[in-house]
């Protein structure tokens, strides 16, 4: 930390966005191949709806990765600077979903998409001051 | 390729997404504070805080929005989702300011009108992707 705190807050904001963006892009994924929830609720209530969701071994591996951002979260605040690992880690992640989902999910990220992540982005670093 | 109609309910669950993960947050913040530091050494004090009001229903508001969330990602992409979303740090910051009496600098201000600016942009988009009719598009597209 001494010799090199640049690099392992970098690290460690890195490893926070990479956990983050995994583990949206692998629920959204599992939720996308589940369908529409509120279709599956009126058709067989919430247990029916709720079953469907934990059955997903997609959406276990995507709460899974949640859990790791977490904690590498607290890892990294117990080690850096508040200040600048949290709004970091946020606002650098809807960027990085963004390109995920273009890749992983086939999303259409257009020009409009783009512009409102990077737009947010730069919004929640901002808040940040 | 992409859907745009949103039902009343779907924004009614995109508004609930909103405001559980800014209240579900700040109640655990709030709880926390409370609770005070917890040492690595006495861990049980944890389970102790997940005992007290405002910790508890900061769990409660949080899992109903993981419930709202998970919801709106069956129906919307996770690119419309999380910025249309956003707006919960601007409501935070305006409840903060006239509810609170908090000071709000000028760079937070324009962080306000940033992530307002990002919500309008995706907010007048379309809100899912049809995989199906985007690979069909391709496939014509390779065919031609």
């Amino acid at each position: 930390m001494s010799q090199y705190p640049h690099l392992l807050q970098i690290s460690m904001i890195g490893c926070i966005v990479l956990w983050a963006t995994a583990g949206d892009v692998l629920i959204a994924s599992a939720m996308r191949k589940i369908g529409d929830l509120d279709r599956i609720r009126d058709a067989s209530g919430i247990p029916g709806a709720a079953t469907a969701v934990l059955s997903s071994p997609r959406f276990g591996l995507g709460v899974l990765c949640m859990a790791l951002s977490f904690f590498s979260m607290l890892f990294a605040l117990s080690h850096g600077d508040l200040t600048l690992i949290g709004p970091a880690a946020a606002s650098l992640t809807f960027v990085t979903n963004a390109v995920a989902a273009k890749f992983f999910l086939g999303e259409a990220v257009d020009r409009r998409r783009w512009l409102a992540a990077v737009f947010v982005c730069i919004g929640v670093a901002l808040l940040a001051h | 390729m992409s859907q745009s109609k949103l039902t009343a309910n779907q924004l009614l669950n995109l508004a609930v997404v909103t405001v559980t993960a800014s209240c579900g947050d700040t109640f655990l913040a709030r709880g926390m504070k409370l609770v005070g530091p917890v040492s690595t050494h006495h861990l049980g004090e944890l389970v102790h805080a997940l005992l007290t009001p405002w910790v508890a229903a900061g769990i409660v508001v949080l899992i109903g929005f993981f419930a709202s969330y998970l919801t709106a990602l069956s129906w919307a992409d996770l690119t419309y989702v999380l910025p249309a979303t956003s707006i919960g740090y601007v409501i935070m910051e305006l409840l903060g300011h006239f509810w609170l009496h908090e000071y709000v600098s000028p760079w937070r201000w324009l962080g306000i009108v940033f992530i307002t600016a990002g919500v309008g942009f995706v907010a007048r988009g379309p809100s899912y992707t049809d995989i199906r009719q985007v690979t069909q598009k391709i496939e014509e597209k390779q065919h031609a």
